[in-house]
């Protein structure tokens, strides 16, 4: 037996011998497949890097066309949702994490501009102006991209199974015709959520969205963790076996539920109970390369990038003249009035509100 | 002294990639306005809130410790003492819980139990037996696993003479088996409390936020309120009551460990009798608990439209996506990335995981070193039970500056990793190396042999096989960690939960169904690498 042992010894020398090339090889490769196509040559001035949030998602070719229109090596670092990519910079101003952020969405900018992490600057061409920030000095750093109407969807199939009539107001959400039909993403854990949370607020003011959050609770609102958790789980036409037929999703939503072979989508989005959730790119102070974080802000604007959006990340351009997909153009309309509100008033009373609504709902 | 020497590289690395980074957040949340002001922070852990938060913490994760072992334990049995069919296929198959990612385990969980699923009728949906449910089907491979490789090669014969001396076999487990096995039940055990307590995304997903803990209230004071001075606050109070446990644990431990009569996985094999109908039967139940919510994601990934299909899976490949699909890359390069991450991490957590498995299994001469070892082996459990989202953003703020500047390093993701795979490293390692009679490794030296050499020709025999079972952990750890990861600012490429999470945070039925055949694919591979890595195993029986 005991030879059984030393033949076996040479096999694990050899084995992690392996084992650490292979490992050596992996750290070689892994750097060079990040850049989108770009080559690397190291941390030279030609770097740009942009922290994006999660859901960052663009063509490879679009972002080739950025690297050879400019010159600069482009590393995208995904860093959290929006509300975490936002802390993030908060935490590590004065040695920031890149050179450019894009996704800080309306509801978390003031914080961003408050904390003192972006600098000036507006690109040349301004496509999204007129979504600009309200406040004056967070509109000169921040450029919109893209906005999204976070609204009420409705699955259409199931009311006409059902003979009801689908709601079309918060009001009618709070009727007990609709008792127990209403799934929705918590505010204190999903940017959606957050943004119905708003758009309650900006509907019954201040003082008055408590009371109808109370109405909702008393219709059986369902309220889930995360957005996958609402629509793909509780949602009658969303991925699983769900059992209600009013969910918060997007404005974009209804064209992803056209089924196999047919030609209208089985849901549909309730256009006044919209918030506007705009998203915006800024220069970071402090940036290691502050004109390669201007150009890509610049190319964000760019007609071939805006027109990438809805298929790539799901967002309405802010270019007005950017043409949307076919399906968006028919099925994917944003809402004519979205509700809205000043980005410095939802960073004053966030945390009033979420803790406020933790009594209400939770 | 030679001990020392080699605690040093384990001890940096935990020092550069937890002390600092913790200390950093701690630090930031103490220090308010330029000044030191803990008692700001302080004032959190009088709120009646916290008190509920940790007392949910800690009687979740206790019950959902001892569900774990109650059905871990027998399963164990069955899979590494008797000789049933599909032995090998079982025990790689309960690895696969620990791959999946946590929010489609959520979604998964939540298809069978909401009001109108197949399992509605149970009303479990958004209860706290929910969360616990979930927490003992990622944790059971803990149990099986670390309890496995010690139980497997425990010598039958004290049990047999034990039964012929008149011992029922209830008398047998409990004043035989059990205390053999103590060690690495205690090991496993710790490590299953602290994965459940520092579980976020499952309490958030099927606690439906009626429930908090510890780690979600960390997590939604870093990342939505920034209040940082309260983060703080409840990370301390994590780090001391891990710090308790963990004291609890090795006192356990210590009085329980000796050298164990082993004997050749061969011989301990047998087949299952009558009086074993209470184990196979809860060994059965555990498999089907398993098995449950991975037939509800294989079920859902083949449906198509109304239909049934492998539509999902061929549009994996990224060529006939169409417009609406969420699909970031080809699954195949989302696994050479996942491949490559885990290569890595694994690589570094068996490297520094020998080191101190090696140097903490080592009885201590004098009080003083007894004690030192003791500490050093409860440090590198720290990582296990401190909040993800702590040592992330603690990792922006504190390794920014040469010689340190890697928090945007594509290093940094195997790194974090490897720090949750250390414990279940050394977990594994130890309970074995200190079941090795010392006057072994001494006679050996008596005869001459060099410390190498002992290590080469005593304990290396033994280890072998549990050094096999350690790194295939390690790697199923880093094909699955989201939640570390999730928090540090990653490299481009995506790995298979980041595709995973993509596709399932996106609306229509296609993104839906391409999420979990992508999460069927991941648990298959590692079943099928688990697989491979003990057939390799079966080889090289016979130590002895």
């Amino acid at each position: 037996m005991r030879t059984t042992t030393k033949n076996r010894w040479p096999a694990t020398a050899v084995a992690a011998t392996a084992g650490l090339v292979l490992a050596g090889c992996s750290l070689g490769t892994g750097d060079q497949d990040d850049a989108a196509g770009g080559s690397a040559e190291g941390g030279s001035s030609k770097e740009v890097v942009v922290a994006t949030h999660d859901s960052w998602n663009m063509s490879k070719q679009v972002l080739r066309d950025f690297e050879q229109q400019t010159g600069y090596d482009l590393t995208i670092q995904p860093a959290g949702d929006a509300g975490a990519l936002t802390n993030k910079l908060v935490l590590t101003k004065g040695s920031p994490i890149a050179d450019a952020v894009y996704g800080i969405d309306n509801t978390f900018a003031s914080r961003a501009v408050d904390e003192g992490v972006l600098t000036d600057f507006t690109p040349k061409t301004n496509p999204g102006s007129a979504y600009e920030p309200q406040d004056a000095e967070a509109a000169a750093q921040l450029t919109p991209v893209d906005y999204s109407d976070v609204c009420v969807n409705v699955d259409d199939v199931w009311f006409k199974e059902h003979d009801l009539a689908p709601p079309t107001s918060f009001e009618d959400l709070a009727d007990p015709a609709y008792d127990g039909l209403f799934v929705t993403p918590a505010p204190s854990t999903s940017s959606p959520g957050l943004a119905f949370l708003a758009a309650t607020v900006a509907e019954y003011g201040e003082d008055g969205w408590q009371d109808y959050w109370q109405r909702l609770v008393d219709n059986d609102v369902k309220v889930t963790a995360g957005w996958s958790d609402a629509y793909q789980v509780d949602f009658t036409a969303g991925g699983g076996s769900g059992d209600r037929p009013i969910v918060l999703s997007y404005a974009s939503s209804p064209p992803f539920t056209i089924p196999e072979g047919e030609t209208k989508p089985t849901t549909s989005a309730l256009l006044d109970t919209c918030f506007r959730q705009v998203e915006y790119a800024a220069v970071l102070d402090g940036a290691a390369n502050p004109e390669g974080a201007q150009a890509f802000v610049d190319f964000l604007g760019s007609r071939e990038l805006q027109e990438a959006l809805p298929d790539e990340m799901y967002v309405f351009p802010v270019d007005p003249e950017a043409t949307l997909p076919d399906l968006w153009a028919k099925y994917a309309v944003p809402a004519d009035d979205p509700a809205t509100l000043p980005e410095s008033e939802i960073a004053a009373h966030r945390s009033q509100w979420l803790e406020e609504w933790a009594d209400i709902a939770q | 002294m030679g001990t020392a020497a080699l605690a040093v590289v384990p001890l940096a690395v935990l020092g550069v990639f937890f002390v600092l980074p913790v200390a950093g957040m701690v630090g930031r949340g103490f220090w308010t306005d330029g000044g030191f002001d803990p008692s700001a922070s302080l004032e959190v852990l009088t709120r009646s809130r916290t008190h509920r938060v940790l007392w949910f913490t800690l009687w979740s994760s206790t019950v959902a410790t001892l569900v774990t072992l109650a059905l871990g334990l027998p399963l164990t049995f069955v899979l590494y003492r008797l000789r049933v069919p599909g032995r090998s296929a079982a025990r790689a198959f309960v690895l696969m819980p620990f791959v999946l990612p946590t929010v489609v385990v959520g979604v998964a969980f939540r298809t069978l139990l909401t009001p109108s699923g197949p399992l509605g009728f149970l009303h479990l949906d958004g209860t706290a037996a929910a969360i616990i449910a979930a927490m003992v089907f990622f944790n059971l491979a803990v149990v099986v696993r670390t309890v496995g490789v010690l139980w497997e090669n425990l010598d039958p014969r004290r049990e047999q003479a034990a039964a012929a001396l008149g011992a029922s076999p209830w008398q047998v487990l409990r004043t035989v088996t059990l205390p053999a096995l103590a060690p690495a039940i205690v090991a496993s055990a710790s490590i299953v409390f602290l994965f459940c307590a520092t579980a976020f995304g499952l309490v958030l997903t099927l606690g439906g936020l009626r429930y908090a803990t510890v780690e979600t209230e960390i997590y939604l004071l870093t990342t939505q309120f920034l209040d940082l001075r309260a983060a703080a606050a409840l990370s301390v109070l994590q780090l001391l009551v891990v710090t308790g446990l963990l004291y609890a644990a090795h006192v356990t431990r210590s009085r329980r460990e000796h050298a164990v009569e082993r004997a050749d996985v061969r011989s301990t094999l047998r087949p299952a009798r009558r009086t074993d109908l209470a184990a196979v039967s809860t060994a059965a139940l555990a498999l089907a608990f398993v098995a449950t919510p991975i037939a509800a994601l294989v079920v859902g990934s083949l449906r198509v439209g109304d239909g049934w299909g492998l539509d999902h899976y061929r549009a994996l490949d990224g060529h006939e996506a169409g417009s609406t699909a969420a699909l970031l890359v080809p699954v195949t390069e989302a696994l050479s990335n996942s491949w490559r991450v885990a290569v890595d991490a694994t690589t570094l957590a068996m490297v520094l995981g020998c080191l101190v498995a090696v140097l903490v299994s080592r009885r201590g001469r004098s009080r003083a070193e007894r004690r030192g070892l003791a500490v050093l082996d409860g440090v590198f459990m720290l990582p296990l039970g401190v909040s993800a989202v702590t040592l992330g953003f603690g990792f922006l703020i504190t390794l920014d500056r040469p010689p340190l500047d890697l928090r945007t390093s594509p290093l940094l993701v195997p790194i974090a990793q490897a720090m949750v795979a250390l414990p279940l490293v050394v977990r594994t390692l130890t309970p074995v190396l200190r079941s090795i009679d010392p006057r072994q490794r001494e006679a050996a030296e008596s005869l001459g042999a060099s410390p190498w050499r002992v290590l080469r020709t005593v304990d290396l025999p033994v280890v072998w096989r549990p050094l096999l079972a350690a790194t295939g952990f390690a790697f199923a750890v880093s094909l699955g960690e989201f939640g570390a990861t999730s928090f540090l600012a990653r490299p481009e490429a995506p790995t298979m939960p980041v595709l995973i999470y993509e596709l399932v945070s996106r609306p229509g039925a296609d993104n839906y169904g391409m999420a979990l055949a992508a999460s069927v694919v991941l648990g298959l591979v590692t079943v099928v690498i688990m697989g491979l890595v003990e057939r390799l195993r079966l080889g090289t029986a016979g130590a002895f």
